[in-house]
């Protein structure tokens, strides 16, 4: 990863869980687009399986500054997406996260809400954050398919990849007014996250 | 110019730019993708003149693909797991007959009980068949293999299977590099068939042969995969200078000089082994990684010269000879006929199982210091094993394995893994 200081970091992993017909898989296809556009070296893969409508489904996409040799499943995820958090307590989605990792759920609700507060309580806080993905995909591009939302949300959160990496990933893999309402979709959850993220450092200092 | 792109995605437009003129395929995941995106191709009119047939087996594919190449025709097929055996008679006439078709083999498991996650368990049981056999790494070695393969066939007459892993390959997006047409034009020239049914200069192909003669015209087929074992590397060499990239050939080395062990695989599984030596070479261990790229035909010779040096070889395969336990091992252990050295034989990620790191490291670990087993079985949950080892041997009605198994693993939703 090129930090601020160009100096080489360890592989970004990071794992998608959702349900079939939510956009999981393509969801870290366009992450992976967007790191490519970025000059970076990226793999996305989907759980291999005979995914449906409904079942849960798993992506994974990693981002290295190197050629990506490694072909196994992302067990210690340095990210987690879930799309779907009705997930949170029929699936094992935080399998392998760590305390320093970054999480992003698509809902309206807080991590408290979700009764995960006690799960998440050592981990980094301004790294957790909720956004309500599905409803700003429903405002823009009228249906509750969330994966380009929240890629938009993500790339403030981690300021691992930049909004307009996202924007163009998009774009790559739609077209037309689809490809525009994600693109719309994306601009609001970044901005959401960022209020949020501004907000949690605000109180952290005050 | 580099693209991010899914591995079927890459591999069909690689297809297209060898000019093939009939394709014939059957649907089976993970093989659908490629043919999905050469149908479009097709419909489009970016590959022109090229006759799509939609067929009603794998049977009928590889007949389509005979009759095509008979006439004279460039002819492409896919396929993966049981649509590989439906076409097994076929796949014999193919060779036998000398007919130089490619087809893409998106390796996944074979039933019962059915799955449709990868394994090598397809390639493995037409290993004999007649046919060429290259195994890809990376999505960029697939879509590379695929235009050396048109090269390879139909300079032998003889069909060629590119092996890319289903699912780990066919739907990984990654960087690939797609050439240019004219590129492949300069190194793929047209198709010059050594037989050719045409009305106006009738002749038959597919003469019954007796005992007279049928060793001798089985004989060829066996003449050219030994033709094969010098032309890989010298298509390899060339492509290299006309792409500039290193992509098949029959073996590849990996840190394999002055290594005490050294790891034999095929496939995509090579990527974590190599990540997984480097760790190990960097905390002092002298291993090696042995990549096999052309199966068949098996360079015997190449292998026992990058091996014969070594202390002891570990076989990593994704397929299980029921009753004996290693293909590819059995293969290279007539390579080291005469050398002694320790060997072992690993069955491993059968069935989709992902082959990770984390037991890669052990089991090399175990390797070294000579603790394995000569057949292991990585990550088998022997108790899983054992449970119904025992209920056979309680009871006579004791019912069906997978049932049972299924049973004491309990529901397992898609999780992490």
């Amino acid at each position: 990863m090129r930090g601020l200081t160009d100096i080489p970091v360890p592989m970004f992993q990071v794992r998608i869980h959702g349900r079939g017909g939510q956009g999981v898989v393509t969801a870290a296809e366009m992450l992976s687009l967007a790191a490519f556009d970025e000059g970076r070296a990226a793999q996305a893969f989907p759980s291999f399986g005979s995914e449906r409508m409904g079942a849960p489904v798993v992506s994974f996409c990693r981002i290295d500054d190197r050629e990506i040799r490694v072909r196994e499943p992302v067990m210690e995820p340095d990210a987690l997406i879930v799309v779907d958090p009705t997930l949170l307590h029929q699936v094992d989605v935080f399998g392998g996260c760590k305390p320093d990792g970054f999480i992003l759920i698509n809902t309206a609700k807080s991590f408290d809400d979700l009764g995960l507060g006690e799960f998440v309580k050592d981990f980094r806080h301004e790294r957790l954050l909720t956004v309500p993905a599905s409803d700003l995909a429903r405002e823009h591009t009228g249906r509750a398919v969330a994966n380009a939302a929240l890629l938009g949300g993500f790339a403030a959160l981690s300021g691992l990849i930049s909004l307009e990496s996202v924007a163009s990933a998009i774009r790559e893999r739609f077209t037309g007014v689809i490809a525009e309402g994600n693109v719309a979709a994306a601009r609001a959850a970044h901005a959401w996250v960022a209020d949020e993220m501004r907000e949690l450092t605000g109180a952290a200092s005050g | 110019m580099p693209r991010q792109v899914e591995g079927s995605r890459a591999v069909a437009e690689a297809v297209a730019l060898c000019r093939p003129e009939v394709i014939c395929a059957y649907p089976i995941s993970p093989q659908t993708h490629i043919v999905e995106n050469l149908s479009q191709l097709v419909k489009s009119g970016e590959l022109s003149p090229c006759e799509l047939v939609n067929v009603e087996s794998e049977f009928a594919a590889m007949s389509v693909a005979i009759g095509a190449s008979a006439t004279g025709a460039r002819a492409y097929t896919a396929t993966a797991s049981q649509g590989l055996l439906y076409m097994t008679e076929a796949l014999y006439n193919a060779s036998g007959l000398g007919l130089p078709i490619v087809m893409t083999l998106a390796n996944r498991a074979i039933g019962a009980p059915i799955n449709i996650w990868n394994d090598h368990s397809d390639s493995m049981s037409q290993r004999d068949c007649g046919w060429i056999q290259l195994f890809a790494e990376t999505n960029q070695e697939a879509l590379d293999l695929h235009i050396q393969a048109f090269r390879l066939a139909e300079e032998l007459s003889t069909p060629v299977m590119v092996c890319m892993d289903g699912f780990i390959l066919t739907h990984a997006v990654e960087r690939v590099d797609v050439p240019a047409q004219e590129q492949v034009d300069a190194f793929l020239p047209s198709f010059q068939p050594r037989q050719v049914l045409d009305p106006d200069e009738p002749i038959s192909i597919g003469a019954m042969v007796g005992p007279e003669a049928f060793m001798e015209v089985k004989y060829l087929a066996h003449a050219k995969q030994m033709q094969a074992l010098q032309l890989i590397p010298e298509i390899a060499a060339d492509f290299k200078d006309e792409f500039g990239r290193d992509s098949g050939g029959l073996i590849r080395c990996y840190r394999t000089e002055d290594a005490e062990t050294i790891v034999v695989a095929l496939g995509s599984v090579l990527g974590t082994i190599k990540d997984t030596v480097d760790e190990l070479c960097e905390q002092g261990v002298k291993i090696g990684v042995l990549g096999i790229s052309s199966f068949r035909p098996f360079p015997l010779e190449v292998v026992r010269e990058a091996l014969g040096q070594c202390q002891r070889v570990v076989v990593l395969e994704k397929a299980l000879a029921v009753g004996i336990g290693g293909i590819v091992a059995a293969n290279v252990r007539m390579a080291l006929a005469g050398i002694q050295l320790h060997g072992y034989t690993v069955i491993a990620g059968l069935g989709g199982r992902p082959i990770t790191k984390d037991s890669l490291h052990g089991l090399f670990t175990d390797a070294i210091a000579d603790r394995l087993e000569p057949l292991t079985f990585l990550d088998m949950d022997w108790d899983v094993v054992n449970r119904e080892l025992e209920r056979m041997g309680s009871s006579r009605a004791s019912g069906p394995h997978a049932e049972n198994i299924l049973r004491d693993v309990g529901p397992v939703a898609a999780g992490p893994v």
